[in-house]
């Protein structure tokens, strides 16, 4: 019989700290913006079909980097949470700052639990207020902690180089275009101080928009209209409204109408 | 364990469980009693009194479908609400109007609007149209239990169906039973003077504005003989509930829009109080 080897619970925790942050790094980057009209989420993610920016609720948008399966897997436990929360009492009692404390206490209980390998995943939740001082993003690591973030934040791969340059150029009351740009310099920007261009199909993108006449503030931006957002020069953002908001059924009755999914079917 | 991780404040294991797109699923596991077919019926002897919705119809035109439903809820004899709506959107591209149990049926819809939503957002597309149409059918028969103690709900389904682009209208039996109909149909009390109107008016090359007309028309004429059917009510100005589903989408009519088509419907029949006549020959 061989005797276990003793090992320290600091050793132990910063084992699995190590262990997930290196999973984590191995991924894209991802960043989340605030801009004048809403939060934009802006994820380098060649995948049509595995999303890493997704709608939870009215007001809330979902943004996570590391392994799908462990991620996914939060994000329909997020979806279920609110919608069951929305269903119990009402709609505008679902926050997100309630989902975070959801989110922290179940990766905590993960990262902290010996038997259980602690998820390689960095969250973001966002909610979209009325006005930006409003505006809710809170970033969740690996270990259950939550971080309150104003602006700027940026996750995954590369996270710290990423976020200090945005730290750097963000301001206040961007417009949607120019927020996506620096978004995707940010994220062109490797460890070496080198830069690589980044394309409109390398990338994915969605906003919440609190200017949005719908209940779902969600929509992702694709094709012609995220090219037109991309381009320098554009005049703010004259790509915003035309291609997505127009399919919209704005009756007074409509509120449900337009998520993410219905989106994709109309193509003008 | 699942005790035991719910007091960790995580999120308990059936939010983590993989495989479901659905959210009655998911509540069947996880909180089963706030469903309702999942509640046990108290035991009773005849009917019970709860305020019942009565007239929907539901007409379709060449870019997609009308559904209209008139605003009264009646309790035995009384008119137990004036200013009911009873047609709801589902989701964009669809609609559904609901007749009998009124408490019922407007839980029966969240929990159909929240079962869609749900699906198109974990998996990122909605449900094809033929898919809404039985998930609704699906929550009809777990709600036999109580329709068999008379608190039935019988609601008409109508969406615009994207692949096939064109309006679809789906109607219901008690029991889930699930029929397509072509053109136009009606459900609750007033429905057979309502179908009676539409055999006559309905054409298959009206526009959305006839189309709507034509709704209000087989309104009228539902609630002309059947009293717990509610006319346009022009002195609380209280019109019909209209909607619209086309490729745009799902779209109520503004009051204004709906408070114009009464007025005219309104204003012909104080000349043929029994509405427009269809040529003979």
């Amino acid at each position: 019989m061989t005797t276990p080897f003793y090992v320290s619970p600091q050793q132990a925790m910063a084992d699995r700290a190590e262990y997930a942050r290196k999973g984590i790094a191995r991924g894209r980057g991802l960043v989340v913006l605030q801009y004048a009209d809403g939060i934009v989420f802006v994820a380098e993610n060649p995948s049509r079909a595995l999303h890493k920016v997704s709608e939870i609720y009215d007001r809330i948008g979902f943004a996570a980097t590391g392994k799908y399966n462990e991620y996914e897997n939060l994000r329909i436990g997020g979806v279920r949470y609110a919608d069951l929360r929305g269903y119990t009492y009402d709609r505008d009692d679902v926050t997100a700052r309630g989902l975070a404390n959801v989110y922290a206490q179940t990766l905590g209980t993960i990262f902290s639990s010996a038997g259980e390998k602690p998820y390689e995943v960095e969250l973001i939740v966002a909610e979209v207020g009325d006005a930006p001082e409003d505006d809710q993003v809170y970033r969740l690591p690996h270990d259950g902690s939550i971080i309150d973030e104003h602006g700027s934040v940026a996750v995954g791969g590369n996270a710290d180089q990423i976020s200090s340059y945005l730290e750097q150029r963000h301001e206040d009351g961007m417009t949607l275009s120019a927020a996506l740009r620096l978004a995707v310099q940010a994220l062109g920007r490797d460890g070496n101080g080198g830069e690589r261009e980044l394309t409109a199909d390398q990338l994915e993108v969605a906003v919440l928009d609190r200017t949005r006449p719908q209940r779902r503030k969600f929509k992702r931006v694709l094709g012609r209209q995220l090219s037109q957002l991309l381009e320098p020069g554009t005049s703010a953002d004259a790509g915003t409204d035309d291609a997505g908001d127009a399919e919209a059924p704005d009756g007074s009755g409509g509120g449900d109408a337009s998520g993410e999914g219905g989106s994709p079917k109309k193509k003008k | 364990m699942a005790a035991n991780s719910r007091d960790q404040g995580r999120l308990p294991a059936p939010f983590l469980t993989p495989g479901s797109s659905s959210f009655l699923d998911f509540m069947s596991t996880h909180a089963p009693e706030q469903l309702p077919g999942h509640r046990p019926l108290p035991p009773v002897q005849g009917a019970i009194e709860a305020p019942h919705g009565t007239t929907i119809v539901a007409v379709a035109f060449p870019g997609g479908v009308v559904l209209a439903g008139d605003r009264r809820a009646t309790m035995g004899n009384m008119i137990a609400q004036r200013d009911i709506e009873k047609v709801f959107p589902a989701d964009e591209y669809s609609a559904v109007g609901i007749a009998g149990t009124a408490g019922l049926a407007v839980e029966m819809v969240r929990l159909f609007q929240l079962e869609l939503e749900h699906f198109e957002k974990v998996e990122g597309d909605t449900l094809s149209l033929e898919g809404k149409a039985n998930r609704l059918s699906t929550m009809i028969r777990g709600n036999l239990g109580m329709a068999m103690q008379g608190l039935a709900v019988v609601p008409l389904f109508a969406g615009y169906d994207t692949d096939r682009e064109k309006g679809r209208i789906f109607s219901y039996d008690v029991t889930g039973g699930r029929s397509e109909e072509f053109g136009f149909a009606a459900v609750g009390s007033g429905s057979i003077f309502a179908r009676g109107a539409l055999k006559k008016l309905h054409r298959g090359d009206l526009t959305e504005e006839q189309t709507a007309t034509v709704a209000v028309q087989a309104l009228y004429d539902a609630a002309d003989d059947d009293s717990a059917t509610g006319g346009p009510d022009v002195t609380r100005r209280i019109y019909p509930v209209v909607a619209v589903i086309s490729e745009d989408g799902y779209r109520r009519l503004a009051e204004s829009e709906v408070a114009d088509i009464a007025r005219t419907v309104l204003d012909a029949r104080l000349q043929l109080p029994n509405g427009p006549l269809a040529p003979v020959v």
